[in-house]
């Protein structure tokens, strides 16, 4: 399992059961939380479907979780990011840390 | 078949390979040593004394250094007695672990002694609704009400739930299902929860109702 800290923009892949059948289906977006710790641990996933906000919880050692990719790593002061709730558009957008690259 | 002495450890939670969780406590198990074997022709009934976890020995009375240098393993903070329906295949001081009695998927009873509530009022207790913070209500915000009727049946009925003390007594749980033995440690996982604190004893025995 990867480490994860609030502020990244991360791709998960989910393994869903449809029928018979499994696939694996991608949702990515900007981890807004990490809550818990030790193998209760949670983090929250939020992105913009479609204009509508859309926030998932995942269970960071769930079996389910197949892999889980760090597309950016943005700067953040706070540990949980819900003032990205009432932005939206460009005042939604994390910026990367000066003079670090990712 | 006996059963085996435990100290609760504490809850945590395991995934499944679906997905779902399975909420588990874990109990240190074992291993324990057989003191005494009670026997029909001698005793009565066949059953086995089990003892757990080594103290040091100028703990122990007179009495208890008489009765446990037969054995020559020390001595137990816990002595506790089973009863079995066969116990020709146990010797005394023979070592019983763990994995030689339980394995994942079984059912087991766990015996316990639940957290003590000292003296608890009905709200607490039977979750009693209490009486209106207001509209005249004076001095009976917690009672229980009325405990019966009148001159008949003229008594209180065996069992009306009132205020007293709650907890501290021997409660057991049934037919709990082992999620994993983890023989290295000594670690039996239940689904569920288990009677008592962290650090408690517990005595885990093969399920006497419904097991598959």
């Amino acid at each position: 399992m990867p480490e994860l800290s609030p502020g990244e923009t991360v791709r998960v892949h989910v393994k869903v059961v449809e029928g018979e059948k499994e696939r694996t289906q991608v949702f990515d977006g900007i981890v807004i939380r990490i809550s818990g710790q030790g193998s209760r641990t949670t983090f929250t996933v939020r992105k913009i479907s479609y204009g509508v906000g859309v926030e998932r919880i995942f269970p960071l050692h769930s079996p389910r979780i197949d892999r889980i990719e760090v597309i950016a790593r943005d700067k953040v002061r706070r540990a949980k990011l819900y003032y990205l709730r009432e932005r939206s558009g460009k005042g939604a957008r994390l910026y990367e840390e000066e003079g670090q690259a990712t | 078949m006996t059963g085996l002495i435990g100290k609760k450890i504490g809850m945590t939670q395991l995934f499944a390979a679906d997905g779902s969780l399975i909420p588990v406590t874990v109990i240190e198990t074992g291993p324990c040593v057989v003191v005494q074997k009670k026997e029909t022709a001698r005793d009565g009934y066949n059953g086995l004394q089990l003892g757990f976890k080594a103290k040091k020995s100028q703990r122990v009375n007179k009495p208890e250094q008489g009765h446990l240098k037969k054995v020559g393993k020390g001595a137990f903070q816990v002595l506790r007695e089973f009863r079995s329906q066969d116990v020709s295949q146990y010797e005394v001081g023979q070592e019983i672990k763990l994995s030689d009695l339980f394995k994942a998927g079984d059912r087991v009873d766990v015996s316990g002694t639940s957290k003590g509530r000292g003296f608890a009022g009905v709200i607490k207790r039977w979750g009693f609704g209490g009486f209106p913070a207001s509209h005249g209500t004076h001095e009976y915000f917690r009672h229980g009400g009325s405990i019966g009727n009148r001159s008949f049946p003229g008594r209180v009925f065996k069992g009306k739930r009132m205020a007293g003390h709650w907890g501290n007594e021997r409660v057991s749980v049934q037919n709990l299902e082992v999620i994993d033995v983890r023989a290295e440690g000594n670690l039996l996982l239940v689904r569920g929860a288990v009677p008592g604190s962290r650090g408690g004893v517990l005595f885990i025995q093969r399920a006497v109702k419904g097991s598959k």
